[in-house]
């Protein structure tokens, strides 16, 4: 398999060109996507890379989430696989009600009679740009029926998880950490796809098992590679789907190591780690040498001043130490 | 255009099954046998019955929870209609939808959006499919004067307009919102004065003449199939009951009913029949029968059809088609 280095960016880039190359009925829809050839190409330059070629496919709205969300509902539902853009996660809340009561429940409300398969792509985390433009949501997300959540952390995990994500029958949410847009890693040239419900161990180990979700995933990888050279086995879990878990995976990797940290960059208060952490305490209990430690940001909004910010939400040093609490519990 | 005698005895005979189908709802929920409760349409036949019938079999639909008369001119079986509305295995949504949701894929009924607001983008987006993927079919969207408040009928409007959308727009003006009147809530005089924001001809008619609804729709959709974009109609019109089975109907004055009432869609259509020399006494009896056995049937279907396993409540949370 021939691989080379592209960015998280251009991964998401050219799943959304293949794809739309695949099928025609694949079309993107969102604020400031396209703008012409040479044009804006999205908040993030995500969909830069199509504007040459599929100007009759980035339909730029207007400043109207709801819309956005909705009419990637209703067109699903009849026959189109549209791939929606929200320019920052934190807009979502504006097309919320399309997203829970509308995309996540058609399929169940009319009893199979429709499907949903529409992707909503929302860059989510904090990046030093204020209250508004900083948030990641991914529990109040996992709470829905009906609704799948991806979440990936590499380039590679991006591309294979959206080429699924526009290829499923249901509704997704598709979280992209934007501080990793410019992170290279490792892409096949051949075609690949990546199913939904499948963890990712990213390094393996024995002495404590870290389950980290998104940016988190790439710093406890970060984490793992300096404390194995204090000795200490770090095995880091991308869970990759949040709905739906893998949760086999995790448990597997809890009675190996009966050491575990949970990392998200959600609020840590009800934040995807409790519902983690929760499920490992009633499946591993009699495995668990110490508390659960979870990992995530402080219960505030997350402030405009990087100082201020980065005291808010989890880093590597928020991973480490949460790590060597669980080592040194006795 | 000219109608033939037999479409418009067609329209006659939908407006009184309508009418029946929902009194008879209306009798059903009264007795207990309807989780929560139900909006009737009895008053604005006309707005539903005769929209519905500008449309193709191929077209899409989104009827508003008042909208039963629609979802049955549309194709759906009375009999599965009246099954939903009680929450049975048979309904058209197997008893998870109930009347706030009905949707039926199989006479292209997108179903109703409970929360009324997300009807716009949803056809919208419906409307959007038909024209990238040049189908040939439109969408049409009723929805309520208290839905036209919400912001997803701005979003939706402009994009429509701006995107020139095979979309017709039809607001059933019933006066209320719930308990709440129109007048008290609304800046402008009619819901479609709002169409001039939108670049789209806005036209008000009056919603319980069947003939007008039929036309003025025919002529939107004619416009959606040329590629000149939405419509927005309003169709003034008047629910004779109140906003749900639950509501005693206290808020609103007796003369304004009594008013409503003397333009009844139903008895001015018969008279505009007879004056045609279409309908007479012998024929109206005749309709009135073979309706009555047609909701006389869907209520012994209904009633007659089995409760869900429990367990049934697990099924359809997800699409179980493979990926593509």
């Amino acid at each position: 398999m021939i691989t080379r280095e592209i960015t998280f960016r251009d991964a998401i880039g050219e799943a959304l060109r293949e794809e739309m190359e695949r099928d025609e009925r694949v079309f993107i829809i969102g604020e400031d996507i396209y703008g012409g050839p040479g044009g804006y190409g999205g908040c993030f330059k995500v969909t830069k890379c199509l504007c040459e070629d599929f100007c009759d496919s980035l339909l730029d709205t207007p400043m109207a989430e709801q819309a956005i969300v909705g009419v990637a509902a209703g067109a699903a539902m009849t026959g189109s696989r549209p791939v929606a853009e929200i320019m920052y996660e934190d807009f979502i809340t504006l097309g919320m009600d399309l997203l829970v009561n509308t995309a996540a429940k058609t399929h169940y409300v009319t009893g199979g009679q429709y499907c949903v398969p529409m992707v909503l792509r929302a860059p989510c985390g904090a990046m030093g740009i204020g209250p508004q433009h900083s948030q990641t949501w991914t529990s109040w997300f996992m709470h829905v029926p009906g609704l799948y959540v991806v979440f990936p952390s590499t380039p590679y995990d991006a591309k294979g998880l959206l080429k699924t994500a526009i290829r499923d029958p249901n509704p997704v949410l598709f979280l992209e950490p934007k501080i990793l847009y410019n992170v290279k890693g490792e892409v096949p040239e051949e075609e690949y796809l990546i199913p939904f419900g499948e963890a990712q161990v990213l390094c393996p180990g024995d002495d404590v098992t870290v389950v980290a979700i998104g940016y988190m995933a790439h710093l406890a990888t970060q984490v793992a590679g300096e404390l194995r050279d204090q000795g200490l086995s770090v095995e880091v879990i991308d869970p990759r789907t949040l709905a739906p878990l893998d949760v086999e995976a995790i448990f597997e990797s809890v009675r190996k190591t009966h050491k575990v940290v949970v990392a998200a960059e959600d609020c840590k208060t009800a934040g995807p780690t409790a519902e983690i952490a929760a499920l490992i305490g009633e499946a591993c209990f009699e495995y668990l040498d110490a508390p659960i430690s979870r990992v995530g940001a402080r219960h505030v909004p997350i402030a405009h001043n990087v100082i201020m910010s980065e005291y808010i939400v989890p880093g590597a040093g928020e991973i480490q130490q949460a790590v060597q609490s669980v080592i040194d519990w006795s | 255009m000219a109608l033939s005698e037999e479409f418009m005895l067609q329209m006659y005979r939908y407006m009184v099954l309508g009418r029946l189908f929902e009194q008879r709802a209306e009798q059903i929920a009264n007795r207990g046998l309807v989780p929560g409760s139900i909006h009737l349409g009895i008053g604005e036949e006309a707005t539903h019955v005769g929209a519905c019938m500008a449309l193709a079999h191929e077209d899409y639909i989104i009827p508003t929870h008042r909208g039963h008369a629609a979802d049955i001119v549309k194709g759906a079986d009375p009999k599965r209609v009246m099954a939903e509305i009680i929450g049975r295995t048979t309904g058209c949504c197997g008893g998870r939808a109930g009347s706030s949701h009905i949707a039926d894929a199989a006479s292209n009924n997108l179903g109703v959006q409970g929360i009324i607001g997300p009807v716009f983008p949803v056809a919208s987006g419906a409307a959007l499919t038909q024209k990238r993927l040049n189908t040939g079919r439109i969408v049409l969207a009723w929805f309520g004067d208290g839905a036209s408040h919400e912001g997803t009928f701005h979003e939706a409007m402009n994009l429509s307009a701006i995107w020139k959308l095979p979309v017709v727009w039809v607001c059933v003006n019933n006066q209320y919102a719930m308990g709440t009147s129109f007048v008290s809530t609304t800046a402008v005089e009619n819901v479609a004065d709002q169409a001039c924001a939108y670049n789209m001809p806005g036209l008000v008619i009056d919603g319980n003449d069947i003939l007008v609804v039929y036309e003025t729709v025919r002529e939107a959709r004619e416009r959606a199939l040329a590629g000149e974009g939405p419509t927005l109609i309003e169709c003034k019109t008047y629910r004779h009951r109140g906003h749900s089975t639950f509501d005693k109907n206290a808020y609103r004055p007796q003369e304004e009913i009594d008013e409503w009432l003397k333009r009844d869609p139903i008895p001015r259509f018969e008279q505009t029949l007879r004056e045609r020399g279409i309908l007479d006494d012998e024929r109206i009896a005749q309709i009135a029968d073979e309706v009555k056995q047609q909701v006389d049937e869907a209520e012994e279907f209904a009633l007659d059809s089995p409760e869900p396993r429990p367990e049934a409540a697990m099924e359809f949370v997800l699409c179980q088609s493979e990926v593509e």
